[in-house]
């Protein structure tokens, strides 16, 4: 199972029910702004707390209230894409993608991360520098350098311009189907869900 | 007459500088503490604590230096411990001064780095921890050095203060010619003296330089470290 995630969590006011069974590598979310899906994200990625239930990816349990599991962020190794992306200011663009970086046998160096996001040319930027779209892929190589079991990827395609949706969706289909990453993508856009997901989870109020 | 400064007050100077330097030094690493302690955490007793590191800031000078002689006197709790301990003698000591000059700087130090690590957005943190960083390493990669700013502008205000502190510093540690008597204790003592308007001037434009010195140097300090753009003040 790639997911299996059964939480209760507060989101803004309300208390929220969500359930993810799937054994798809990609699953989207949708539902109204203000539903609570990336409050959903932040549970998963140990940001956020939830007040029940149990989250388990891959062949790990990150939480579970009966059990009394609940790993630390750091522990969880979520490879998570914020919507407003949080790149260190204060690092160039290689320090960002270095930051998190886990040196496994198995996984890219960060010569083929710039290289299968093609920002080699980035590296030695600050991130005020860059781009919408620049920041995004360096985001994406951030996270995956981090050698994650799993990726959140929190509207991926949101403040681009066109040209540009269509890069980063060719990208995250090669995340999909070379990589191979459990992914939950949150999502209002219909096309984009089509286009990625073979399972769609609709968060709806109770 | 020369234009250059004399003897006595080079050592005036000397005394007055390590005074402020080893008050803010010696400050520096429990201000950012008690900062971070304001700006991040939600305990009870906050608001107490808030109070008490502010109160040398809202009360006369000579308050604070009664109550460090209460604290800090030979027969003060802490004082007699202290010199049982350590040996340590605040009174009548340029040490003295120099913890006087700490207890007056800490707000400001406090208020400076507060604001800054307040500034530091609290989701690059989350950021951090989870690309794998303990809180310690993202609190030593993320908040400390995006805070340094404040760190500047805290040190650089409470070093200004402790070079101008009078009140705390000639109630608790007094008047000592080489061992107290610090800049403003000296313009004030030539001040008692018929006929020194000339000493009291020359002491007022050194202190005046040392301190437009001081603020000039962190400023230079904090626009190599971080750009052009960046200000301590």
């Amino acid at each position: 199972m790639s997911f299996d995630i059964a939480l209760t969590y507060r989101a803004g006011e309300s208390t929220r029910q969500c359930t993810i069974r799937s054994e798809a590598n990609l699953v989207a979310v949708t539902g109204p702004s203000g539903i609570g899906k990336t409050t959903l994200l932040n549970c998963i990625a140990g940001l956020d707390r939830p007040l029940s239930g149990a989250i388990s990816i891959g062949d790990t349990t990150l939480f579970d209230s009966a059990a009394g599991i609940d790993l630390p962020p750091e522990r969880r190794r979520a490879g998570y894409v914020f919507q407003d992306l949080r790149l260190f200011p204060h690092r160039t663009v290689a320090a960002n993608l270095a930051y998190g970086q886990r040196h496994e046998a198995h996984w890219m160096t960060q010569a083929e991360a710039f290289d299968f996001l093609g920002i080699a040319h980035l590296a030695r930027r600050f991130p005020a520098t860059l781009s919408g779209g620049e920041a995004k892929r360096v985001a994406i190589g951030r996270a995956l350098l981090s050698a994650p079991r799993f990726l959140l990827l929190d509207e991926p395609l949101t403040s681009l311009d066109p040209g540009r949706v269509e890069e980063i969706l060719r990208l995250l289909e090669r995340i999909r189907d070379e990589l191979r990453l459990p992914t939950l993508l949150v999502s209002h856009t219909a096309s984009e869900v089509e286009r990625l997901a073979r399972e769609v989870v609709t968060l709806a109020p109770p | 007459m020369t234009a250059l400064p004399t003897a006595a007050e080079w050592a005036i100077i000397a005394l007055s500088l390590k005074v402020s330097l080893v008050a803010v030094v010696l400050t520096l690493p429990l201000a950012y503490a008690l900062a971070w302690l304001l700006a991040r955490r939600r305990f009870a007793g906050r608001i107490l604590l808030d109070a008490a590191v502010h109160l040398p800031l809202v009360l006369p000078p000579v308050v604070t230096g009664w109550v460090l002689l209460l604290l800090f006197g030979r027969t003060g709790v802490l004082g007699h411990w202290l010199e049982q301990t350590t040996g340590l003698v605040f009174v009548f000591r340029w040490t003295g001064a120099a913890l006087a000059a700490a207890v007056m700087a800490l707000p400001l130090m406090v208020r400076a780095m507060r604001l800054s690590i307040e500034a530091v957005d609290r989701r690059l943190v989350g950021a951090a921890r989870t690309l794998g960083a303990t809180p310690w390493r993202a609190f030593a990669s993320i908040t400390l050095p995006l805070s340094l700013p404040g760190v500047m502008a805290g040190a650089m205000l409470g070093f200004a203060r402790s070079l101008g502190e009078f009140g705390a510093t000639i109630t608790f540690a007094s008047n000592i010619p080489g061992e107290t008597r610090t800049l403003p204790l000296a313009i004030y003592t030539e001040l008692q003296l018929p006929g020194a308007e000339t000493s009291v001037a020359r002491l007022a434009i050194i202190s005046v330089l040392l301190s437009v010195a001081a603020l000039v140097a962190s400023e230079w300090l904090v626009r190599r470290s971080h750009g052009r753009r960046a200000h301590v003040l």
